[in-house]
């Protein structure tokens, strides 16, 4: 914009600082509270605690077995990116390069997947599983394969239409070069398009891995004590009695981390690849 | 479709190259769906969870008891129903509102803009659970923040209100909502203002265009293809959002904001009647799926009458 009036940049300071506040108030009270001890978060709210303490940090470990979680979520959150992103970038880039019979369908027919209640599937997917493990012995129900493999479909629509727009980006150019030099159509893909499309991979991984670490519908009902992962153990702070606020925020802010510091280091791309996949 | 694409002799290939995407989308979304659809014609009790083909057929008879506004299923459907459309259009509308707002008032660079964007998507990057159960924190009646600055503070309020259960829980959840999901309005509508060339400003600018103008002729116009998509997104999201729901206010959620993921989940797993269950997802299926055409056929028109 061009030349705003006074007015505008105090009524922009004014509502920025009131959303900064909007967004910020949470943070901080999982901070603080986080620092308190159990007394302080059992009575009336306050912003300061009575004595810093870092016992909730220390607690939280015993309390619930949080590491059993954590490793069960980064198992699964970990392994349903890195599978969400090989498939995508196959099926991405035979989008982008190959016309075939049926390619229509296919991105309609998945891109619509996403538009679908996730409790449509969940009854089936119970069903399913239970039934694939009582026929088999495949046990997906309660496993965390199962869990990894449900997850992955979660974000696989997306990432595959946005590697679609970031490999339809790429010069096609360079893959006749290749093919010239005698490289094969997987060649290619491997030593040419994949490289120039990083960053739309990097975008489309961190959305992969924050779709599985945040879901909690699937997990309540697909898990069970061994594989349950932080979105449902979370709850278990809470007894019959009294919830340990300091610990759940203690534990809320730890297991935030490894999402909030992936996203704020790699924001760049995100936003990078929604304006090349989604925005175009 | 927009290059020519090179045609290949090797047929098989794409296929080759689509085949593990198709196998887990058939074997995740599209078998289920399937089988959902089939299990909403059985009667589909705990008896038959075991082996679930052997369940006797029931017709419509689920639909019936579903869509019977007379009996307490189908008005406790109707209420939710009710529920989420309302919670819905206020927390789109919201989020939409501060996102365009936000976006339109970072556009222009000033010192700690990054870290201000930075912030701003904070509750994006937030795993829901996590900030989801801090909400629940700060809305307890006795040791939560939002009462403490209400009534000891403000003074605004009498008696200390509830806000996780009755008619309040509703308010509670839009908070919750619009604050989880503006900052997704804000990234993609940033994203669509760097589209837009500073040539066009400049021009308003010179023909004596103020900031409203400025806004309103250019920022907000060509903000419509982001916005076009960006509605519908949100409305998917919002209307089957279950997370927020589910870590609120735990299993049950408060009638006055019991959302409908979150009402046929209660449905089929608290009583194990799975096939009533089915017969609601499916209306609900088709109710997003008649909303969702007739929303797209409608700004799709308008937007090629427009050029």
């Amino acid at each position: 914009m061009i030349n705003p009036p006074a007015s505008f940049r105090w009524l922009r300071r004014a509502v920025l600082l009131l959303l900064l506040v909007f967004t910020l108030t949470p943070v901080a009270v999982m901070l603080s509270s986080s620092l308190k001890p159990l007394q302080d978060v059992q009575g009336p709210w306050r912003w300061v605690p009575s004595h810093l303490t870092l016992r909730p940090y220390v607690d939280i470990w015993s309390t619930v077995p949080l590491a059993r979680y954590f490793t069960n979520s980064l198992i699964v959150a970990g392994s349903a990116t890195a599978l969400s992103v090989l498939i995508a970038i196959l099926a991405g880039y035979a989008v982008s390069r190959y016309r075939f019979r049926g390619r229509r369908l296919f991105t309609v027919t998945v891109l619509s997947t996403q538009m679908f209640p996730g409790i449509l599937f969940l009854l089936p997917l119970f069903l399913i599983f239970v039934n694939i493990g009582n026929s088999t012995g495949v046990a997906l129900y309660g496993s965390r394969g199962g869990l990894i493999l449900t997850y992955l479909t979660f974000s696989l629509p997306f990432s595959i239409w946005m590697l679609v727009g970031y490999f339809d980006s790429i010069p096609r150019d360079l893959d006749e070069a290749a093919a010239v030099d005698g490289c094969g159509p997987v060649r290619t893909l491997l030593r040419i398009v994949v490289p120039a499309a990083i960053p739309g991979i990097v975008a489309v991984a961190v959305y992969a891995f924050m779709t599985a670490w945040g879901e909690v519908l699937f997990a309540s009902v697909m898990t069970n004590d061994e594989t349950r992962t932080l979105a449902v153990g979370l709850q278990g702070y809470a007894t019959q009695t009294d919830v340990y606020w300091n610990q759940v925020m203690a534990a809320s802010l730890v297991v935030s981390i490894p999402v909030v510091a992936g996203f704020l280091l790699l924001q760049r791309y995100l936003v990078a690849g929604l304006t090349a996949g989604a925005v175009k | 479709m927009k290059q020519p694409r090179r045609s290949t002799g090797r047929t098989a290939l794409p296929y080759l190259l689509l085949l593990p995407a198709l196998a887990v989308e058939l074997l995740i979304h599209l078998v289920p769906m399937v089988t959902g659809i089939v299990m909403s014609f059985k009667q589909l009790t705990q008896f038959y969870i075991r082996d679930w083909s052997t369940a006797p057929w029931s017709g419509l008879a689920n639909y019936r008891m579903a869509v019977d506004f007379h009996a307490p299923v189908g008005q406790a459907l109707l209420n939710s129903f009710w529920v989420t459309c309302t919670f819905t259009l206020l927390s789109v509308g919201l989020s939409w509102l501060i996102g365009t707002t936000a976006a339109i008032m970072t556009q222009d660079t000033f010192r700690g803009r990054g870290l201000l964007r930075a912030a701003f998507l904070l509750p994006y990057a937030l795993p829901v659970f996590a900030a989801v159960i801090t909400w629940s924190f700060m809305f307890q009646r006795d040791t939560g923040l939002v009462n403490h600055v209400l009534h000891d503070q403000l003074h605004l309020v009498k008696d200390k209100p509830f806000w996780l259960i009755g008619d309040n829980s509703f308010w509670a959840l839009l908070t919750v909502s619009v604050w989880k999901s503006w900052p997704f309005a804000f990234l993609t509508l940033t994203a669509g203002l760097q589209n837009i060339p500073r040539e066009l400003y400049e021009a308003a600018a010179i023909d004596g265009a103020g900031i409203r103008q400025q806004i309103r002729r250019i920022t907000l116009p060509s903000l419509r293809p982001v916005n076009q998509v960006l509605l519908l997104v949100l409305f998917l999201w919002t209307f089957n959002d279950f997370n927020t729901p589910f870590v609120l206010f735990g299993k049950a959620a408060p009638k006055a904001a019991d959302l409908i993921s979150i009402h046929i989940y209660q449905s089929s797993f608290v009583t194990w009647n799975f096939g009533a269950g089915s017969a609601m997802s499916v209306l609900l299926l088709l109710f997003l799926l008649l909303v969702t055409s007739v929303y797209l056929f409608a700004t799709t028109r308008r937007r090629g009458a427009d050029d």
